[in-house]
């Protein structure tokens, strides 16, 4: 199945954020924006929702924490207790302070890398795929809004084209796909 | 959009667009490397060679090819390490705990900060390494399933506690650095012309789009990485200090360590970034970026963290005196007075001394003056690791093992090497890395460019490059006390006089405060419906009379909003 995509390039992101709210209160759906930059306030307006990365942060970090504190109890209680100084070593609680800073890298180990790779899992960007901005512009001072007519289908091609234009963008673009 | 106070000093000077930062990052990439480059890089190289043969030499000897003995077991290896740890602390500082703060003046320099926190681990890490001796069981300080059965590395231990501080360090510092680099990478590979470059920024860059959704995930792994960042920042070093708080040596055995170590690497980070960062800005063309007003808070940085680490060497002083322990008193008499006094004076001159003429604000705008500070900075700082730890065990509890330390040549070869390396890798970053992060300073444009700061006009007319105006003042000619008075009744006269009794609140419009408001007020301005009057013409009139910044009425629409609070009014 074909699809129609329209491309509108706007060379200000607060014009852009205009002419999103604008769309978006005609009814157009916006399927993506690219920026070279992140735009404050652009999500809500066309309907990105907040990330769950931070949740995600957390779990690793309790994974670490738990992996750190298993594996210290068994290496230095239960397996090997070794005694230095005279110091305890008979239970874990009572050995627990000289495990904290391990613990604590740990936690903060496994939260930072896991995040990094679920990160990189999530936006598909891995070492050697393509990139996927419409225009190299985007990179440097465009932004660009991305419309499909299959999520418009309310309105024709034309009528799509000339909302677009209402808005104070730069160049437009249309593709099948 | 966020606002800034009209009186802060722009972070952007010039008038910049979003090209120009493109522009300005890139060109230094693209462009041929100019000969000082190879210059500097050939020089870097031969010296990190020399180490590295050094270190091969070790590796093939033996430690016993460094000046150690029997009584000091640890002298410049351990001295370096810290020092190099230290100056490793201020890239994720600088990124992480100033990104918390919300200091948007980071963005010029946490990029090539960070580089260097990771160079300067790096350059830390190897120490431990080839201290080993056999570096090839190098893997042993992890905890691995062994032939020998249950034998684990000592958890209990602070030097095992370092191996895993510092390894996270590295690579969490590696990953936050990458993650912020790879949009940058994005806009070279969109730039780049040469097939080569376009492929080799397309796989650094992991195909990235720049969408919405992606931006989104970006800012928040920024935030979290910098929450996890900022603890490990401080956790690191006063983990390495536990090497020496956590012993029974007198001098060493101080609960004041790890707070004094980790400004005391503070103190020597920011020394480092400022070194590098006064040489490239100067080098690449990023004045307009890393300007004088970042110099200036770099130097208040260091300015009170060495007042806290010479905070800490008096503290030291006094309780080495106030707790009567004989061992802990001579361990600081002799510091001081026997025969490594000299190294003692070279820490308190350079560290206590020096970041206290910071105080001035003509010293610390001061390019030149800020140069050399920061490279005394970093020499007292390597000093004060070497007293801390040669001189407190060269005095041994018998008399007869008393000795000195000499350095070998291997000692010093193999540091002097590891600054070799530092600069090969840095070098390389600042020739083939965007050295400012481009989709940050972007961000940042707006609300901290010169052009959009403080310039009446719109976006879309200072858009237009003019890029050989820097810093152009207006100078203003004070009108005469006869064109005032001539001024303001035209202004009046227009907007109609009214008497003071019928005042209304002239606060309740945005952009007018108490000071403004009694600025109107002298003229005459007293009620919303004189306000509404006001047209471009009034506006400039009102500006002039005013001297408040220009265009700021008109911008803010005074007279729109002033119909909106009439509207209130009436239907209340």
């Amino acid at each position: 199945m074909t699809d129609r995509v329209i491309y509108a390039m706007y060379d200000d992101d607060d014009v852009l954020k205009d002419g999103a709210k604008h769309l978006v209160a005609k009814g157009v759906k916006v399927e993506e924006v690219f920026s070279p930059f992140p735009i404050h306030g652009i999500d809500p307006i066309i309907g990105v929702e907040q990330t769950r990365l931070g949740i995600f942060a957390f779990i690793y970090g309790l994974i670490g924490l738990t992996l750190a504190t298993v594996g210290m109890r068994f290496f230095m209680i239960v397996d090997w207790p070794m005694n230095i100084g005279g110091k305890p070593n008979f239970s874990y609680m009572e050995n627990m302070l000289a495990f904290v800073p391990i613990t604590f890298e740990f936690t903060v180990l496994c939260a930072a890398h896991g995040m990094a790779i679920t990160y990189f899992i999530a936006n598909r960007t891995l070492p050697g795929m393509k990139a996927q901005n419409p225009d190299p512009r985007t990179t440097d001072d465009r932004f660009v809004i991305e419309l499909r007519a299959s999520q418009n289908s309310k309105f024709s091609a034309a009528e799509l084209e000339s909302l677009v234009k209402e808005t104070g963008m730069v160049e437009i673009e249309q593709k099948e796909i | 959009m966020h606002k800034e106070a009209a009186i802060r000093e722009p972070l952007i000077l010039g008038h910049k667009t979003f090209s120009d930062v493109t522009e300005d990052v890139c060109r230094p990439i693209e462009d041929k490397a100019p000969k000082t480059w190879y210059v500097l890089f050939g020089i870097a190289l031969i010296i990190g060679i020399y180490g590295i043969g050094c270190i091969l030499y070790l590796l093939g000897t033996g430690v016993g090819v460094w000046g150690l003995n029997k009584t000091i077991g640890w002298a410049w290896d351990i001295t370096n390490f810290v020092w190099w740890v230290g100056i490793g602390h201020a890239g994720t500082l600088i990124s992480a705990v100033l990104l918390l703060f919300r200091q948007k003046w980071r963005m010029a320099i946490n990029r090539s900060a960070e580089a260097m926190t990771i160079f300067a681990v790096f350059m830390a890490g190897l120490f431990p390494l080839i201290h080993m001796g056999r570096i090839w069981v190098g893997y042993w300080v992890m905890p691995l399933p062994n032939q020998f059965g249950s034998l684990w590395v000592n958890f209990n231990s602070p030097l095992l506690w370092d191996v895993f501080a510092i390894s996270t360090y590295l690579s969490v510092s590696l990953v936050f650095w990458y993650i912020g680099l790879i949009p940058d990478f994005a806009t070279i590979r969109d730039r780049a012309k040469k097939p080569v470059s376009k492929k080799m920024y397309g796989i650094l860059s992991f195909g990235w789009s720049g969408r919405a959704k992606h931006w989104n995930r970006f800012e928040l792994i920024s935030l979290v990485l910098a929450g996890l960042a900022t603890p490990l920042v401080f956790s690191v070093h006063s983990i390495v200090s536990f090497d020496f708080a956590t012993s029974v040596i007198p001098g060493w055995h101080t609960t004041i360590f790890p707070p004094y170590f980790v400004a005391g690497a503070v103190f020597s980070g920011f020394a480092m970034v400022q070194t590098l960062m006064l040489v490239m800005r100067k080098a690449m063309n990023l004045e307009a970026y890393i300007h004088t007003r970042h110099v200036e808070y770099m130097n208040i940085v260091i300015m009170v963290t060495g007042s806290i680490v010479g905070t800490a060497y008096i503290t030291e002083l006094f309780v080495s005196w106030y707790s009567g322990v004989e061992y802990e008193a001579y361990a600081f008499i002799n510091r001081a007075t026997g025969p490594y006094w000299w190294a003692y004076a070279s820490m308190m001159t350079c560290n206590v001394i020096s970041p206290q003429l910071m105080w001035f604000r003509k010293l610390r705008r001061s390019l030149i003056f800020t140069f050399i500070i920061s490279i005394v900075v970093n020499i007292g700082m390597w000093f004060e690791r070497y007293v801390i730890i040669v001189t407190s065990i060269h005095r041994d509890y018998l008399p007869s093992s008393w000795s000195m330390h000499y350095p070998s040549h291997i000692d010093i070869g193999v540091y002097v090497g590891t600054i070799g390396l530092f600069f090969v890798f840095f070098l390389l970053f600042a020739r083939y890395f965007p050295v400012l992060p481009i989709a940050e300073i972007k961000s940042i444009l707006k609300s901290s460019g010169e052009s959009y700061k403080n310039s009446p006009n719109t976006h879309k007319e200072t858009v237009k490059p003019t890029p050989f105006i820097q810093n152009v003042k207006e100078v203003k000619a004070k009108l005469t006390r006869d064109e005032l008075s001539a001024k303001t009744t035209a202004l009046i006269s227009k907007l109609g006089a009214v008497s003071e009794e019928t005042k209304d609140n002239l606060k309740l419009i945005s952009g007018v405060g108490p000071v403004l408001e009694g600025k109107l007020n002298k003229i005459g301005i007293y009620t919303y419906l004189q306000v509404s009057k006001m047209t471009t013409e009034e506006y400039h009139l009102l500006d002039e009379l005013t001297g408040s910044s220009k265009g700021r009425s008109e911008r803010d629409d005074w007279a729109g909003q002033v119909k909106k609070l009439m509207n209130k009014s009436n239907n209340q």
